[in-house]
């Protein structure tokens, strides 16, 4: 019981508020406001393109600006989302070992979505 | 241990089933799980840029996939997801500078963004198919 000879400040140390609450909820509502826009844009694109064929897809969705449109909306959804499921997990799963494991495979699975996605992108912007 | 007894008997505050659903509630637990349907629905339109990116004859399969009947109703069902979920974070950024916490009109806002879900899933859908 090391902890008995700590005073009662120092086991309090680092228990309390990380102080990073606020950069969340701001970083949650810049994210959302850009995803209304960003998401307006994916849906115009796919309305646009629905039935086309591969060299009109590949065309469209291969103009520098559709390009930088699609990096720009993968790059703020997959944010978006990360915060978000952080949220959803923190609320509802509590295991010492399974909380931790979980924010992490979140951090993991969004990484690897949006590296696929930039590279899916980046491939056809420069097409090769 | 006196203290992990104290931890499994200490008394729990209400949680869902002792409130009778209303309209507000509903919505809130729907815009989590819009969410949540969205963090994997992400994942279709994902697959199709990498499809984009990986040459016609992949492409055309995926398209194929997407457009047989199955396909249009996941899609549908994320257009949803995604328009439920827009509409729902509108009604936060609302309620972000203060206004319209007052039941009517938070009621009024959970009605009007059903609607204009709906409404916008139908728009994407029809417009879609006209220029498909």
């Amino acid at each position: 019981m090391g902890r008995g000879f700590q005073t009662p400040l120092r086991r309090a140390r680092g228990s309390g508020s990380a102080h990073e609450g606020t950069s969340h909820f701001l970083a949650q509502r810049v994210t959302a406001v850009f995803s209304i826009l960003l998401a307006a844009f994916v849906m115009v694109l796919a309305v646009l393109l629905a039935g086309s064929d591969y060299e009109t897809a590949r065309a469209v969705a291969g103009n520098p600006f559709v390009a930088a449109g699609l990096l720009a909306a993968a790059a703020t959804f997959v944010y978006h989302m990360m915060i978000g499921m952080q949220v959803i997990i923190e609320d509802y799963v509590h295991g010492a070992l399974a909380r931790p494991l979980l924010l992490a495979a979140n951090v993991l699975f969004c990484g690897l979505v949006f590296i696929l996605s930039a590279l899916a992108i980046a491939k056809i912007a420069f097409g090769a | 241990m006196a203290s992990t007894d104290l931890r499994d008997r200490r008394p729990l505050s209400p949680h869902l089933q002792v409130y009778r659903p209303n309209l507000t509630m509903m919505m809130s637990i729907l815009h989590r799980i819009t969410g949540a349907a969205l963090y994997f629905a992400l994942l279709l339109g994902i697959w199709w840029l990498v499809a984009l990116a990986s040459g016609p004859e992949y492409f055309t399969f995926v398209n194929g996939i997407f457009g047989s009947w199955f396909g249009l109703l996941i899609l549908f069902g994320a257009t949803y997801a995604l328009f439920h979920h827009m509409m729902g974070g509108i009604r936060h950024l609302i309620w972000d500078t203060g206004r319209a916490f007052a039941i009517p009109a938070a009621e009024h806002m959970a009605w009007m963004s059903l609607a204009l879900a709906a409404g916008l899933t139908v728009l994407v859908f029809v417009a879609g198919w006209l220029a498909a």
